[in-house]
């Protein structure tokens, strides 16, 4: 028995930290820049406007679900880039001959995309904050929502990278699930404001959790009940990370 | 001590190509082994299993032994694998490279040792450079000194030389032959088969996913490889019927116009002079006769096609 690789764990992490430390303009810069248009869009187009059924306007409202989109989309990039480029340029080989078990590969992988969330998110912070009135309201509420959703999102990004063979597959899965899916989850209108089908429907759907609860930690209110919400983003955390780990365990499309 | 002990080995791809068939295969610890056949014959097919980036679909491998497939943690500590595919990070350097993989062995920083591989690879002057910018041969090398920045016990080269130049191929042998001398069991893949006959001291050749051989390279060199007695006339020579019949017992052929005898070797004695005789009984008095040893390519050849018939 040989106990765990901690120091090739480190090693993998900081090659997946640092890939996107290395393109800060796009990794960083740019969502940054997209968040800011959005809100300066927004706050044109809504002005002082209230959110109906909840006590804050508009603009406030909006920007935790702008952070948290940046998020989930950057956690996912972050898996599912390098694992595409890897499988394209071979390079995943010597992933596989290394002695990185495959929690330790899951360690590495999912540290470096909620790392590249949480700076993409503080970012975020940083930028919007000054322009709203935005409190910090349940610190552990953003950070509970913020890590799980990029657990969520780096296991996606890691099982649609193994699962795709080109780049075009790949952004078949972001634009047409995963973009849909953050943008429909609650991130520019509170659900309330939905038809009663909708608003059954989203009781199913994870993103809209994540995105409700994670505002819930700055504006103090939500549409989901807090209890429910966490059980049902622990199990969706749960069952991706299981999910990503026994594909990589078997090799899923990575091994002929 | 056997360095790799593999045991009734099958692989069948998804697309149901039977790439290697109940292949056992033994590499004694400390050898330099050879692991020859054409191409497609399914050596990387075995390699990569043994490197964890194919599954085999039956069969076991021990590694110094210890069980391979199940302890996949140890053996990848204890293996170096230079794959046939050349493949890099574009944007590291070859220092950065071996650095990193050094640390996903879970071993720490070894400037000493990164920069004795980087001269003896003789990468030293290119370190820096991103792999981008390496040439095709300087790519191969990186491989091979990625492969062995862990120092392992037991390397695999799969092609290690392609695209190599002479000279440079040759240094490459030489650093390999010292770590060989060293202790580091060596098995390789090559198309060039002068310098696996040179290099290596046992030999195994698959052809069609099957083995067809395994030995100390002397002992195909000896027992296998065959001499013959040729015979160069005037006039190309032609072989009629009878004549054939004739030289039967020497298995009589023809290249590129000279007349080849097969030589019996018996102790001390072969029958080189029965041969003569009946060579000159056919055809008359040679221009000129000479002997020809099978070398390694002739027996690869007679071996593998012998075994596609
Ligand atoms: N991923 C794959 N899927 C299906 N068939 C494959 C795959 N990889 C290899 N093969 C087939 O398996 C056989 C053995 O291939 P392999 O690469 O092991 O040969 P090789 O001995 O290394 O040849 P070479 O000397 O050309 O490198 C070939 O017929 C090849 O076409
Ligand atoms: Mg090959």
């Amino acid at each position: 028995m040989s106990g765990m690789n901690i120091l090739g764990t480190w090693t993998l992490f900081q090659r997946e930290s640092k890939r996107f430390m290395r393109v800060k303009m796009q990794t960083i810069v740019a969502p940054a820049l997209t968040a800011i248009l959005y809100l300066i869009v927004f706050r044109y187009a809504m002005g002082e406007r209230q959110v109906p059924g909840l006590n804050v306007d508009y603009f406030t409202f909006l920007i935790p679900g702008l952070m948290m989109m940046a998020m989930l989309q950057n956690a996912f990039a972050n898996t599912s880039s390098s694992m595409i480029m890897g499988k394209i340029m071979n390079t995943h080989v010597f992933l596989m001959m290394a002695p990185i078990s495959p929690i330790e590969a899951m360690i590495a992988f999912l540290s470096a995309a909620v790392l590249r969330a949480l700076v993409v998110g503080g970012v975020l912070l940083l930028v919007l904050f000054p322009f709203s009135d935005l409190h910090i309201t349940h610190v552990w509420m953003i950070l509970f929502y913020g890590v799980c959703g990029s657990l969520i999102m780096g296991s996606l990004g890691l099982i649609t990278g193994m699962w795709s063979k080109t780049f075009d597959e790949m952004s078949m899965v972001t634009n047409f699930i995963i973009m849909p899916l953050t943008f429909l989850s609650g991130v520019f209108y509170s659900v309330k404001q939905l038809p009663p089908i909708w608003q059954a429907l989203n009781a199913w759907n994870p993103f809209f959790y994540l995105i409700d609860g994670f505002r819930h930690g700055f504006i103090a209110t939500g549409d989901s009940d807090p209890v429910h919400a966490i059980g049902m983003v622990l199990v969706v955390t749960l069952s991706s990370v299981i999910l990503a780990w026994y594909l990589w365990r078997i090799g899923w499309k990575l091994k002929d | 001590m056997t360095a790799l002990n593999i045991q009734n080995l099958s692989k069948v791809y998804e697309n149901g190509k039977q790439a290697l068939q109940d292949v056992s295969l033994r590499v004694p610890e400390g050898a330099f082994f050879a692991l020859l056949g054409p191409n497609g014959a399914g050596k990387s097919t075995l390699i990569n299993i043994l490197a964890d980036t194919v599954r085999a679909s039956s069969g076991s491998v021990q590694l110094l032994g210890h069980d391979l497939l199940m302890e996949r943690a140890w053996g990848k500590r204890h293996l170096g694998v230079v794959p046939q595919e050349i493949a890099f990070d574009p944007f590291f350097s070859p220092r950065e490279i071996l650095h990193f993989t050094r640390g996903m062995y879970g071993q720490s920083r070894d400037e000493v040792w990164v920069d004795a591989l980087l001269e003896r690879l003789e990468l030293a002057e290119h370190a820096n450079k991103i792999t981008r910018q390496l040439s095709g041969g300087m790519k191969r090398r990186l491989l091979v000194a990625q492969a062995l920045v862990h120092r392992p016990k037991v390397v695999i080269l799969d092609e290690p030389t392609a695209g190599v130049d002479v000279e440079l191929r040759k240094r490459l042998w030489d650093f390999i032959r010292e770590l060989n001398a060293e202790g580091t069991t060596v098995l390789l893949t090559t198309h060039y088969l002068e310098e696996a006959q040179e290099l290596c001291d046992q030999v195994a050749i698959i052809n069609q996913g099957r083995l067809i051989a395994s030995q100390s390279m002397q002992s195909l060199l000896g027992d296998v490889a065959s001499s013959s007695l040729c015979f160069r006339y005037e006039q190309a020579v032609e072989l009629s019927e009878s004549q054939e019949q004739a030289l039967q017992a020497f298995a009589a052929r023809v290249c590129d116009g000279v007349l080849c005898l097969d030589l019996q070797h018996e102790g001390e004695h072969s029958n080189f002079d029965t041969a003569y005789q009946a060579a000159r009984q056919c055809f008359g008095a040679p221009l000129d006769t000479y002997m020809r040893q099978e070398n390694l390519e002739d027996v690869f050849l007679r071996l593998t096609h012998k075994d596609a018939a």
